[in-house]
């Protein structure tokens, strides 16, 4: 059944390459949650308003981020943009593509932990002469951080598998990019791309055990 | 009025990108769910410990890019001489990735259903099947449907990726369109806005579903 | 002084104030008596701009609070006021919640914020409980830390908005405690509140509300010994 002969060692010495791909994956991953989540504030804010322009586009923002394929949105930054002048690298492209992504499902997480903080928290915080921007940063923020902190983790998980689509537009920097590149020379796909599964499950694992780290710390009233 | 070169035999190839989409949607939710609703029932009722290497080869399939997933599996297949097509490699690789999530929705809808309702329909006399057929199944069905919904559409989004495989699914198709028409954003727009009308009208009644069921 | 005059509001179809007058001086307690949905609860949250009115006017210190133009955040500051949900803010021990609202709404330094709240706090009796997140204390003492977080801003005016309703019976007694003091120190305070016995002994005077109208208003032995309006007599005969 099996006359194909795996060729491990080769695969192996290629690891250190490998690896340098794994460093450039989790850091697309996290700058893409770090604009996510600003970006996923700024769309709750835009929400709350009370300004329906600004809610309007929060809105679309959100239902098109959860509801198109992250493929499609990393495409709409390589190629969409295009029409308007604007030509992203496939790293910014990649980049914008998942941090958009991010943004929409962080900012729907945030309403869901919002309708968990009681009204009566504004409430005290106001009758203490707070202004309502100095109650959103300082009550309302951090407890809906906190609420949101699970699936934040989980978006930095799926942040993470997305990386590996920047293949699809020309990302060669990133595990995957660098694993299609050996595959693309070697043909030994197989070898190749089973290392790169182990690394991208040991990276989610780190991420997840980390963040969970992070909490204990962080959470601890 | 911007012209544009795009024809109706154009629509016609994204519409049957679009099929294809769904096609391996269909099947990958089908068997992904079967899988999902026996891997549930089965981590429930031997518990965490026997369970675990099923546990593990699951987290494996939510820890690990689908992309990957599909490169590694056609990869495989090339070399054990399956002569399975990308059409089949799509969905087996989908099918496991939707059962993957689906046991944890399974696992965590029959926990959610009352210990001492289950007690109490095993000490009328239910047998473990009636049991799981008449009071657990209905109650877990509410509890599990508004994120079975999700995952769904989560594998019909995700089955874009297939394209690397050289299925023309609705984002290849539109990506073949661009290249030749040098129309990106109208195409792109086109290919975003199916996608949209399949996923947004469906996402909603699982927002409604999950509003409506919820307790209180 | 607080000075309310004829104010109105409603939620929707439902008039839960119907023309309110009242006037409360400085070092004056007063308290609020009244069924549930008589309006009084309503009405603290009026006085500190929290809620909208109808009509009428509520006036403090010779400030419209509900006029425009009136900066509702410095009005707040001089007018502490404590909920029957005591709203502990629950990622802030019970120091950083006291020391929240001097620091950033009097700009107050951390250490002159964290001399006020340790003064405070003390004299709520939680001196202990400086560095213990709200979780982990009981209702009574949450409540104290609120009344603690309150009185940090150096309020002029106290309002009580059932504080004790949502408490156990055996955590009341420590609240309405720290309300005493508060009271004997001359503090100006606006108590609604289901505790007769406290309400009697405290009060400068008590006002009974009845479906969004101030029914009766006198002095705690003439409104509890001999209540004038039938209604007043059908509500305390029930009560007790």
């Amino acid at each position: 059944m099996f006359n194909y002969s795996f060729r491990w060692n080769q695969a192996l010495a290629a690891l250190p390459q490998m690896l340098d791909g794994a460093r450039v994956t989790l850091g697309i991953a996290l700058q893409s949650m770090a604009i996510g989540l600003v970006l996923a504030v700024v769309l709750t804010l835009c929400r709350r308003s009370g300004n329906w322009f600004a809610a309007a586009i929060a809105t679309g923002w959100v239902e098109i981020a959860r509801n198109t394929p992250g493929l499609f949105q990393i495409y709409m930054a390589h190629f969409g943009l295009g029409a308007f002048g604007i030509h992203l690298s496939p790293f910014t492209a990649l980049l914008s593509g998942i941090a958009f992504n991010n943004a929409g499902y962080l900012a729907e997480n945030f309403r869901g932990a919002l309708t968990a903080i009681p009204e009566t928290q504004t409430r005290a915080a106001r009758s203490l002469g707070l202004s309502g921007g100095q109650t959103f940063q300082l009550i309302v923020l951090p407890q809906m951080l906190r609420i949101a902190f699970l699936p934040t983790t989980n978006q930095m998980v799926w942040a993470i598998l997305m990386t590996s689509l920047g293949v699809t537009v020309g990302m060669n920097a990133d595990l995957a990019g660098v694993t299609q590149e050996l595959n693309a020379r070697s043909f030994r796909t197989f070898e190749f791309f089973a290392i790169a599964a182990v690394i991208y499950y040991l990276i989610t694992k780190a991420v997840t055990l980390a963040a969970r780290l992070v909490a204990w710390r962080l959470f601890i009233y | 009025m911007p012209t544009t070169a795009l024809t109706l035999a154009d629509l016609a190839f994204l519409a049957q990108g679009a099929g294809l989409t769904l096609a391996i949607t269909a099947v990958a939710v089908a068997c992904g769910t079967v899988l999902g609703i026996l891997c549930g029932i089965l981590r429930v009722q031997f518990g965490p410990f026997w369970t675990a290497p099923l546990t593990f080869l699951l987290d494996v399939f939510r820890s690990v890019p689908l992309l990957i997933r599909l490169v590694l599996a056609n990869a495989a297949q090339s070399i054990a001489k399956l002569g399975w097509g990308p059409f089949t490699t799509s969905c087996i690789v989908l099918s496991l990735y939707t059962a993957a999530y689906c046991t944890e929705i399974v696992r965590g809808a029959i926990v959610a259903v009352p210990q001492p309702l289950r007690r109490a329909s095993r000490s009328l006399g239910l047998s473990w099947r009636q049991d799981m057929t008449f009071v657990v199944a209905p109650l877990a069905t509410r509890v599990a449907l508004p994120s079975w919904i999700g995952l769904t559409l989560g594998v019909m989004k995700d089955s874009a990726l297939v394209l690397w495989l050289g299925l023309i699914e609705l984002l290849r198709a539109s990506q073949i369109l661009v290249t030749r028409l040098q129309e990106p954003l109208l195409i792109l727009m086109i290919c975003g806005g199916i996608y949209f009308l399949l996923s947004f009208p469906i996402a909603r009644l699982g927002g409604l579903l999950e509003k409506r069921w919820s307790p209180r | 002084m607080i000075e309310i005059q004829n104010v109105r509001k409603s939620f929707g179809s439902l008039e839960v104030l119907k023309g309110i007058d009242l006037t409360v001086h400085k070092g004056e307690v007063v308290t609020i008596i009244g069924g549930s949905g008589s309006g009084k609860s309503t009405l603290l949250t009026c006085i500190n701009g929290l809620e909208p009115i109808a009509s009428g006017r509520i006036v403090v210190d010779g400030i419209d609070v509900h006029g425009k133009g009136t900066n509702l955040d410095a009005l707040r500051s001089k007018i502490g006021i404590v909920f029957q949900q005591w709203n502990a803010f629950p990622h802030y021990t019970g120091l950083e919640n006291v020391m929240l609202a001097p620091r950033k709404v009097l700009g107050l330094t951390r250490q002159a914020a964290e001399e006020i709240a340790l003064k405070h706090l003390t004299a709520v009796g939680l001196a202990d409980k400086l560095t213990v997140y709200p979780t982990r204390l009981s209702g009574g003492q949450q409540q104290r830390m609120a009344i603690a977080r309150a009185l940090a801003m150096s309020p002029e005016y106290m309002l009580f908005d059932e504080v004790t309703s949502a408490l156990d019976p055996m955590l009341v007694g420590e609240v309405l405690d720290t309300l005493r003091m508060l009271a004997s120190q001359g503090m100006t305070m606006i108590c609604v509140t289901h505790e007769m016995k406290f309400a009697r002994e405290v009060s400068d005077r008590v006002a009974f509300f009845h479906r969004g109208v101030m029914a009766e208003i006198a002095p705690p032995d003439a409104l509890f010994g001999a209540p004038r309006e039938p209604e007043t007599r059908a509500f305390l005969a029930a009560t007790h």
